[in-house]
């Protein structure tokens, strides 16, 4: 536990739990994010695991070029989540729509719609890269107490 | 005072909650060690716990909020009941009263019915599926569980106290050694894995299909609370059971063979629950009917005539 930091900051921390969400990925980002759960990256070891309802999430983390269909459920899924809870935007597509940029189906990008803490480049990035972010994440996580 | 510091502090909730949580540690870990994972900290349970009750509990919107509220707490407290219960019994099988197996039977119930009662108030349908999958789950292993642990009941000739079950078998040696109870034992451990919610019995919470069922709509402290629960389930479904077919007491040697036994059957439950898929709910339903309740009405008919 590091100087200054009560023990709500510690456990927020230590105990990240992720909701996935894909608006309109190619399944690529969301092979690699499944590959940090095998036996070669292991996020467990960092108290990481996937959770199934976005009422038990501390991070939200989103792939794909928001197309116009799921643009309100972005919203809507995030003003769901118990604060504090951050959003991570994963891939290029989901970071600034990549080459789906003005295209007839998507909408803003992704921080037009939800405050965005972390920006995961790549297509995809790597499983090292998400764990980077993730841990970028982490450190955000005791400065962010109250309803953005 | 010492009747609160048993329900309080040990073995009741302070004591169950940190063994429950290094229980559900050993859980993860495992798991993880099967998958060729190196697995959690040993201070994961805790980092959870601190985190989900720091977090914004939210009221999802049409749900009945007093029931919706009120439900982790019932089941919270069959738990803390049937803890502090089981360990005073085991401290000193001189304590509890006529039918306090049975009070058990009814405590160790009540987890399973918060999640119902929880989920229904949830106004959630996926929490809805869950609790309907949960209550038919119940139905199922609840009745094959009773003849199970009414079966060392039989064996010794009609002791109805656990105090009595444990010094009956401290003089004439465990139930598990004889047929009858070997069998009855088989029972009750299939009906504690279904009762903890795990693989091959996850159907209620099933995370891939109904997004963990009834507890969908739980967060922060609430959901801190249904996962405490659970946690010190696991300490007290186990050791249930190894009370009354096992049972050596607390005391002396009996502590470190009560340790291990309760290792032994934790550890037989969780490679059951890697090494096997999720059952649908009509399986799971005709499995505890048929197989596992002839097995336990055998195991009864045994211990009848004295087997």
């Amino acid at each position: 536990m590091g100087r200054g930091m009560g023990i709500r900051t510690w456990a927020l921390r230590k105990s990240l739990w992720v909701f996935h969400l894909s608006t309109g990925s190619c399944n690529n980002c969301d092979i690699e994010i499944i590959d940090c759960l095998t036996p070669r990256y292991d996020v467990e070891r960092f108290g990481i695991t996937l959770v199934g309802s976005i009422r038990h999430a501390d991070v939200l983390l989103v792939t794909g070029s928001v197309n116009r269909r799921v643009a309100p459920k972005i919203r809507m899924l995030y003003e769901m989540a118990p604060r504090p809870c951050i959003v991570v935007a994963c891939g290029t597509c989901a970071c600034g729509q990549h080459m789906f940029k003005g295209s007839y189906h998507t909408s803003e990008p992704l921080d037009a719609h939800v405050p965005v803490a972390v920006y995961i480049p790549g297509c995809p990035p790597k499983p090292e890269a998400f764990i980077s972010g993730i841990v970028q994440a982490a450190g955000q996580m005791g400065s962010l107490r109250t309803r953005v | 005072m010492t009747t609160l510091f048993i329900f309080l502090v040990f073995p009741g909730f302070l004591f169950t909650a940190f063994a429950g949580m290094m229980a559900s540690w050993l859980e993860r870990k495992i798991t993880a060690r099967l998958q060729w994972r190196v697995g959690p900290p040993w201070y994961q349970s805790f980092a959870d716990t601190v985190k989900l009750l720091s977090k914004e509990t939210l009221i999802p919107r049409g749900a009945v909020e007093t029931v919706f509220l009120a439900a982790p707490l019932i089941g919270f407290s069959g738990v803390i009941l049937s803890s502090s219960i089981l360990g005073a019994v085991n401290l000193d099988p001189q304590r509890g009263f006529v039918g306090d197996l049975i009070v058990l039977l009814y405590l160790l119930m009540l987890p399973s019915l918060s999640l119902l009662i929880g989920g229904a108030a949830s106004r959630n349908t996926l929490a809805a599926l869950g609790v309907s999958r949960e209550m038919k789950l119940m139905i199922a292993y609840e009745l094959p569980f009773v003849l199970a642990v009414l079966t060392p009941v039989v064996r010794s000739g009609g002791i109805i106290t656990l105090g009595g079950l444990v010094i009956f078998q401290q003089a004439h040696g465990g139930f598990l050694w004889s047929p009858s109870g070997a069998l009855a034992f088989i029972v009750a451990l299939l009906a504690v894995h279904a009762k903890l919610g795990w693989a091959p019995f996850d159907i209620a919470e099933a995370e891939t299909e109904i997004n963990s069922g009834p507890l969908i709509e739980y967060s922060g402290s609430l959901l801190a609370v249904f996962r405490l629960t659970r946690m010190m389930l696991l300490i007290v479904a186990p050791l249930f059971i190894i009370t009354i077919f096992a049972g050596a007491g607390f005391r002396g040697w009996g502590m470190a063979w009560s340790v291990l036994q309760y290792l032994i059957v934790m550890v037989a439950l969780i490679l059951v629950k890697n090494t096997n898929p999720r059952v649908r709910i009509d399986q799971a339903l005709r499995f505890f009917w048929r197989p596992v309740l002839v097995l336990a009405a055998a195991a009864m008919a045994l211990a009848c005539i004295g087997y």
